[in-house]
């Protein structure tokens, strides 16, 4: 089973996040599962949401405390909230930001882990060069896809045409299709070096 | 059709396969997608014929349900929590003139403290009041159980409610297999009332029943809930053959043949609870799981054949009997009068408060169990309320108290 | 033969008025065939305002739908009356829920109705001031609101007399009820703001408001058809006169509901879209003290000691009433 856990803020399309990724987990014939924290919700406020993948059926439904895969869809939630609360060794780490760890004040941090699982994408920016709006959502899933393999980034844009139609779609798929790429450029260089 | 899809999605588009006459419609959260859902229906007339009204207040809703189902009407309503307890007045009636009226409840929790946050105390609150009540442990099972609540229900001219858990089943996004509408009529004749207001054929309904006759009418909804104890596993067993697939029914156990812990509960718990029993099995315990899908009628017999070779019962519940401990306990300690079990009661869950599979490794893990446990419950935060109250009269409020000594609200993933 | 023309006033029974009418034109109640709704039979008390003004009612409205009508009733007096299990008064599809669901009730009814295509059948909601101004007041604003196909009925003795004469949003100031008793400081019910349903109604600006008494059974029996005429909301305010409550004689009933008019405490009218289309004029104008005399509910206001004041404030209510709805030529 994948657990896969997303913070943000309220607005950001934390829980829309989720769901899509499920969605995309579905349509390669994979059970999942996805659900928010259920936090009093409102525009800004913390948000988290969960998703599990499985290929047999998930019956557990404890918010996840184990992530495998980490998405911080909002940089200043970093050093408010406890975001990184169970993420293992072999974690993945994707971080809606134009700035490196380092600058970020994870250097030291991210050591512990497999490095080549852990990065920053600037999907709010290239949600707004694609979409016109800067929601990291569905970028941070075409980034995710690049990063771990573990979802393919074509499953993710027929997620997104599920749930939007016309230019928002449009907007949404080409936002990830280009976080995807950037991801897989990153990693390229990450590994070369 | 396989769907992922919001639950509460899933529950709107399978109640409107169902063809209801009349919805009526109050919010309250977690309840809300399932009447905006149906209300677009409605609007686009994918729902149709169907009168959607958006009413003033749950009691209202409740209300309007009456009058339509006594007109001949097949009708349906949702609610949850504070909304359940505003129109219980109405409850009793409903169930008191033998409407077979269909009502989703997203559980929630009860305030004060105000909290809309999923546990079982709304639905535990209305065990009397006449409705019987299905348990959903998945969303494909709340939107089996609406097909076969509404043929329950016209079947004995009583009221169903349909108990699915707020939040963590409502709003979450699953895998569903939704019925076609061919299926569905296939299931569910249109209805046929046993009694129904009509100029042709006039008939007083309501009137006041003296001390007389007043014993004999309750008897009556009594019986006819007995007879559910037959009817429910007749279309559960008409559902899979129709359907395809298991839903519903009085009962279902896990692993529970050869058990000597076995845990109960309802609802959506039940997940974690089977991947904790796995894991337990796993490392030699001997331990099982009975889901309670009907809890009124309550299924006494097949609790206590499920529970006969149990040594330890351990009755989670997502209910409080402020004053006295467990609700489900009670019911299930009728089944195993007689039985050598202990039976131990675990509030769980309460608020909305997570249910984590390590917490029930650990509970389950105790060799001495106390009669009533509180899973998770921070005793140094109690016992400094309870120190503040016998030092100061003017204390303050409890709820109030502890959350300024928790500090800022956790913002925290768990 | 030359033709005298003949002025006829309603002098407390019906008999010159309905030979002289056309067929068409009489009361309900001079048909042999009329329906009898609400039957011989029942047990309310003798002079009940309410059984009368309910019995009138609801046989204009079979009349006017040709029999195809469904009630919602709410809890109170005319349901507890009426249904003495196992017998019931009622000659129609009737169903009693609640206290204060009698209009969501109906509303559900012609919901049903509707979606059956069975629009033929009209719905008629009713029930005392208790269920229809206190209690029920939410479900009917909302039955308003939504302009749902059902007219409501409150027979309005103003107070909760089923239960015993206790106070409701609807008892006039200074009336002894139980729970204002004519005791202290002042005796009986207090001088509050008032609730006047009828008012509220025409804010929501449904299709068809109107208020009538028992003394005017004619008048009541034309408001009902006026009111099955029209499709929407509708809001029949009647006032009905209780002599067990009010402590007046039962021989009374219409000769109070008649005072309750002339002296303009109780202003006769009706309404469509919010606003007033027709008011019934007082002829012959008479000071409040006329009306409340007959009362013992009123009797503290006289014994041991007149208390002019209080009748006074009584007076400018019935006088402002008198303004408003241009009652007096």
């Amino acid at each position: 089973m994948l657990e896969v856990r997303i913070h943000g803020r309220g607005g950001q399309g934390v829980v829309t996040s989720a769901e899509l990724l499920s969605v995309a987990a579905f349509i390669e014939g994979r059970h999942a599962q996805a659900f928010p924290s259920f936090g009093s919700e409102r525009t800004g406020a913390p948000v988290v949401s969960f998703c599990r993948i499985d290929d047999r059926e998930i019956r557990t439904r404890e918010p996840i405390s184990r992530p495998d895969v980490l998405i911080v869809q909002d940089p200043t939630l970093l050093h408010q909230v406890d975001v990184f609360s169970g993420l293992g060794d072999d974690g993945y780490l994707l971080i809606n930001t134009s700035r490196g760890f380092d600058e970020l004040g994870l250097g030291e941090f991210v050591q512990r882990f497999r490095r080549e699982r852990l990065l920053t994408v600037p999907a709010s920016e290239l949600a707004r060069e694609h979409l016109g709006r800067p929601l990291p959502g569905a970028p941070l899933l075409g980034g995710f896809a690049g990063l771990s393999g573990l979802i393919s980034i074509d499953s993710v844009a027929e997620a997104i045409r599920d749930k939007f139609s016309g230019a928002v779609a449009d907007g949404n798929v080409a936002a990830a299709r280009a976080a995807f790429d950037l991801v897989r450029e990153e990693l390229k260089e990450l590994t070369s070096a | 059709m396989l769907r992922q899809m919001e639950g509460s999605a899933a529950v709107a588009e399978t109640v409107a396969l169902c063809r209801p006459e009349v919805i009526a419609a109050y919010p309250i959260s977690p309840q809300t997608h399932i009447v905006e859902g149906l209300s677009a229906l409605v609007k686009t007339g994918r729902l149709s014929p169907c009168e959607f009204i958006n009413v003033e207040s749950e009691f209202a809703a409740m209300s309007v349900s009456i009058g339509a189902s006594a007109t001949g009407a097949r009708t349906y309503t949702a609610t949850a929590s504070q909304g359940l307890l505003y129109m219980v007045e109405a409850l009793y009636n409903a169930s008191g003139l033998g409407l077979p009226i269909v009502m989703t409840v997203a559980n929630r929790a009860i305030g004060a403290p105000i909290n809309i946050w999923n546990d079982h105390s709304d639905a535990m609150s209305q065990r009397d009041s006449g409705w019987i009540q299905l348990f959903a442990e998945t969303n494909q099972e709340a939107l089996d159980l609406h097909v076969q609540a509404f043929r329950i229900a016209e079947e004995l001219s009583v009221p169903v409610m349909v108990c699915m858990d707020g939040f963590i089943l409502t709003h979450a996004y699953e895998r569903v297999e939704l019925p076609t509408q061919e299926q569905v009529d296939a299931f569910l004749p249109p209805y046929e009332p046993r009694q129904v207001l009509d100029p042709d054929e006039p008939v007083t309904i309501g009137a006041m029943v003296g001390p007389e006759a007043f014993t004999e009418v309750k008897y009556l909804a009594h019986a006819k809930q007995m007879q559910a104890l037959d009817l429910i596993p007749q279309v559960a067993e008409d559902f899979t053959r129709a359907f395809g697939r298991e839903s519903g029914g009085l009962v279902r156990g896990y692993r529970i043949e050869d058990a000597e812990t076995v845990v109960v509960a309802l609802g959506s718990v039940l997940g974690t609870i089977e991947d904790t029993i796995d894991e337990l099995r796993d490392e030699g315990m001997s331990i099982g799981a009975l889901s309670i899908k009907t809890f009124r009628p309550w299924p006494l017999d097949e609790v206590r054949e499920a529970l006969a070779n149990a040594r330890r019962v351990v009755v989670l519940e997502k209910a409080l009997a402020v004053g006295i401990g467990g609700i489900v306990s009670l019911n299930v300690r009728i089944a195993t009068q007689g039985h050598p079990a202990h039976v131990h009661t675990v509030i769980a869950g309460l608020g909305g408060r997570p249910i984590t599979m390590a917490s029930l490794r650990g509970l389950l893990s105790e060799d001495d169990l106390p009669l009533v446990t509180f899973l998770d419950l921070d005793r140094d935060l109690v016992q400094r309320e309870l120190d503040r109250t016998r030092e100061r009269r003017r204390s303050g409020p409890h709820a109030e108290n502890m959350l300024r000594d928790l500090g800022t609200v956790a913002s925290g993933p768990v | 033969m030359g033709y005298t023309p003949l002025k006829y006033y309603q002098a407390g029974s019906f008999v010159v008025g309905n030979r002289l009418l056309d067929p068409d034109a009489r009361s309900v109640q001079a048909d042999p065939e009329r329906s009898n709704t609400l039957t011989s039979g029942h047990r309310a008390c003798q002079g009940c305002g309410e059984a009368l003004g309910a019995r009138y009612a609801l046989d204009s409205a079979m009349r006017a739908t040709g029999g195809r009508l469904i009630a919602a009733n709410a809890t109170g007096c005319l349901e507890v009356f009426s249904t003495p299990y196992p017998e019931s008064s009622w000659q129609m599809p009737w169903l009693h829920s609640l206290f204060g669901n009698a209009p969501a009730v109906a509303t559900g009814i012609a919901a049903a109705l509707k979606v059956k295509g069975r629009e033929d059948i009209r719905v008629v909601g009713q029930g005392g001031d208790g269920g229809t101004v206190d209690i029920g007041f939410a479900c009917l604003s909302g039955m308003f609101e939504r302009n749902d196909d059902v007219l409501f009925i409150c027979y309005d003795n103003e107070a909760y007399m089923n239960t015993g004469v206790q106070r409701s949003g609807a008892t006039p100031p200074a009336a002894r009820t139980a729970t204002t008793q004519a005791v202290g400081e002042p005796p009986g019910n207090v001088f509050g703001q008032g609730k006047s349903a009828p008012l509220i109604a025409m804010a929501h600006e449904i299709p068809y408001v109107a208020t009538a008494t028992v003394a005017d059974l004619r008048d009541l029996e034309y408001k009902v058809e006026r009111a099955m005429e029209l499709r929407g909301a509708r809001y029949l305010h009647i006032l009905v006169t209780c002599p067990l409550g009010w402590g007046s004689a039962s021989r009374d009933t219409i000769k109070v509901a008649r005072l309750a008019m002339e002296t303009g405490i109780f202003p006769v009218f009706e309404a469509e879209g919010g606003d007033v289309t027709s008011v019934s004029k007082i002829r012959r104008r008479v000071p409040v003290e006329e009306y409340l005399k007959l009362q013992r509910r009123f009797a503290h206001l006289f014994k041991p000691e007149l208390q002019s004041d209080v009748i006074a404030r009584i007076q400018a209510r019935a006088d402002r009433n008198i303004d408003r709805f241009g009652l007096v030529d």
